[in-house]
């Protein structure tokens, strides 16, 4: 089985696109919908790369990935942050909150995995 | 019976659609109601700037009337393929890929099509983003459902073997996706019209640009002497603050100045003569060129000109007139794209400047941009000398290729926040609609 991706994206229907074409490359995936609990499921799945939206009931994934970056064993986890919002603060407050790639909707899927597989390589 | 001799029989079923009397498109075509019958019948050949006129008029694309919507069809997803290379979709193959699953095709030009409504919604919308957080709430939950039609249709269209229970399940996902975003849609105008209606927040600007748009930028009373700059203000009881109010009489007063100088009926024979050259006609009248761009943009649809826009800004940059085209919007708050002409002519004043321009938009509109700065309001000595530049935008016919090897295109966008272009030396400011960090 390949590497863990975990998927956190509340619009149902993008997380199974993803899912589709990130396990058709070899991926195992993951996905969760909330925001509250996402500190918890992160740990659960200890994936090797996350997929994080920016808005997310409970939780935004600002606050989500602040608080991942505190725990030590997180620091490194590569992270991929989605949002429909792409002005420069949004970018700034990615950075700040510890992202390792911003990238705004609509995507295309080429965009993702060509992120994922610089972020995680097998 | 070839292709394109069905044309007149596309018009007509066109024109039925739009719901127009053959006369009433002859007159915006500027031809007679018998000539367009004989085209509609096929008995006439119709093309160059006729056809281009005649497709404008219909709001649809001029191979679709002479080469059936097939061709429009593939000239979408050609489009298509052409806005993300990365992809290399099989450019060869695509008459067979239109032929043989003509369904699925249609579903993937569709999607595209609603990509590009949207974008063109978030476009003239992204201004108003930051005071409206319900408008900022439904164009995320719009993205997102953009994102999950583009990211299901972009694994359909790679052409891979699908099993067909994940088909008919991405089938369902994209169905259920364009319901939703025809929900949100709807919610979002219907949202839009009532913030109108509250006027909650609507400034002067807004309410003006209203004004002016809902009488086509054009005031015949004004220009047969009819009525008063005051009774057209008075009569207006949209304009509901008194600024807006300041405002539509200064720009009224100025517009009748202007038609007064450069008078409705003689403007339209000449440029129903000469063509719409503003040199050329300002000559005729003796007028400054400034202000033949504004009366040729405010001229009625019966002028034959198609669609015409124009901005005007002040010596600071910042825009003082806009009439947007749906091709070409212009953003309304803040300075437009540093590359237009508008702000060349600032740089050159009372000089004239023709550019052929090239929008950002993902499917590239050229047109003609006529601009000049010249002195706004009186001049004294020892007084400051106010500068205004005006610019006229023209969407090109696209059969113009001489144009084009004398002038070649270049490549602007509206504003940057809203601009694709990566690469620019004229970026002030990132893009919305670029994604990486």
């Amino acid at each position: 089985m390949g590497k863990r991706v975990l998927v956190i994206e509340d619009e149902p229907n993008i997380t199974e696109a993803i899912r589709f074409f990130l396990s058709r490359d070899g991926w195992e995936v993951f996905a969760h919908s909330k925001g509250h609990d996402a500190l918890e499921v992160i740990a659960h799945r200890k994936p090797d790369l996350l997929i994080l939206d920016v808005m997310l009931p409970g939780r935004s994934g600002y606050e989500i990935l602040r608080d991942l970056r505190e725990q030590p064993e997180w620091t490194e986890l590569p992270v991929l942050m989605l949002t429909a919002r792409g002005q420069a603060k949004d970018r700034e407050m990615a950075a700040e909150a510890g992202a390792s790639r911003f990238m705004t909707k609509p995507f295309s899927n080429s965009d993702i995995l060509e992120a994922v597989r610089e972020l995680a390589p097998v | 019976m070839g292709r394109d001799t069905l044309t007149g029989t596309r018009i007509r079923e066109r024109r039925h659609a739009v719901g127009l009397k053959q006369a009433e498109l002859a007159e915006l075509a500027g031809i007679s109601a018998s000539y367009l019958n004989l085209i509609e019948h096929n008995r006439r050949r119709i093309g160059g700037k006729l056809l281009l006129a005649i497709s404008r008029v219909l709001e649809v694309e001029p191979s679709v009337l002479v080469e059936g919507a097939e061709v429009g069809l593939i000239t979408t997803l050609r489009e298509a393929a052409a806005a993300r290379p990365e992809a290399r979709a099989e450019l060869d193959r695509l008459d067979e890929f239109a032929g043989r699953f003509p369904g699925w095709a249609a579903l993937l030009a569709d999607s595209r099509a609603r990509i590009d409504t949207l974008e063109r919604t978030v476009e003239a919308l992204t201004d108003r983003l930051t005071h409206d957080p319900h408008l900022a709430a439904s164009l995320h939950d719009m993205i997102s459902t953009v994102t999950s039609i583009r990211s299901t249709a972009g694994i359909l269209a790679e052409g891979d073997e699908i099993e067909p229970e994940w088909q008919t399940r991405f089938h369902r996902n994209i169905n259920e996706d364009a319901r939703r975003l025809a929900e949100t849609s709807t919610a979002l105008v219907r949202h839009l019209d009532a913030s109108d209606a509250a006027r909650a927040i609507a400034s002067p600007e807004e309410e003006v640009e209203r004004f002016l748009a809902a009488n086509a930028y054009h005031f015949l009373p004004l220009e047969t002497g009819e009525a008063t700059v005051d009774e057209l203000v008075d009569a207006a009881p949209e304009l509901t603050l008194t600024a807006s109010r300041d405002i539509m009489r200064r720009y009224l007063r100025r517009y009748a100045h202007d038609a007064a100088l450069v008078p409705l009926d003689p403007l339209m024979e000449i440029v129903g003569r000469v063509g719409c050259d503003p040199t050329v006609v300002a000559r005729n009248f003796e007028a400054p060129v400034s202000v033949i761009l504004h009366r040729l943009a405010t001229l009625p649809a019966s002028a034959g000109l198609g669609p015409l826009g124009l901005v005007k800004c002040d010596a600071s940059g910042t825009p003082v007139f806009r009439k947007p085209l749906d091709e070409f919007p212009l953003p309304r708050f803040g300075a437009g794209c540093a590359l237009w002409p508008l702000y060349g002519a600032l740089s050159r004043p009372s000089q004239p400047l023709y550019r052929i321009i090239e929008s950002s938009a993902r499917e590239a509109r050229r047109f003609e941009a006529y601009a000049i700065a010249e002195a706004a309001g009186p001049m004294r000595f020892g007084g400051i000398v106010r500068i205004e530049a005006t610019m006229l935008v023209r969407p090109l016919d696209r059969g113009d290729g001489d144009t084009l090897d004398v002038h070649p295109p270049v490549p602007v966008g509206v504003t940057c926040r809203i601009c694709a272009r990566a690469s620019c030396d004229a970026r002030r400011e990132p893009s919305v609609l670029t994604d990486k960090m």
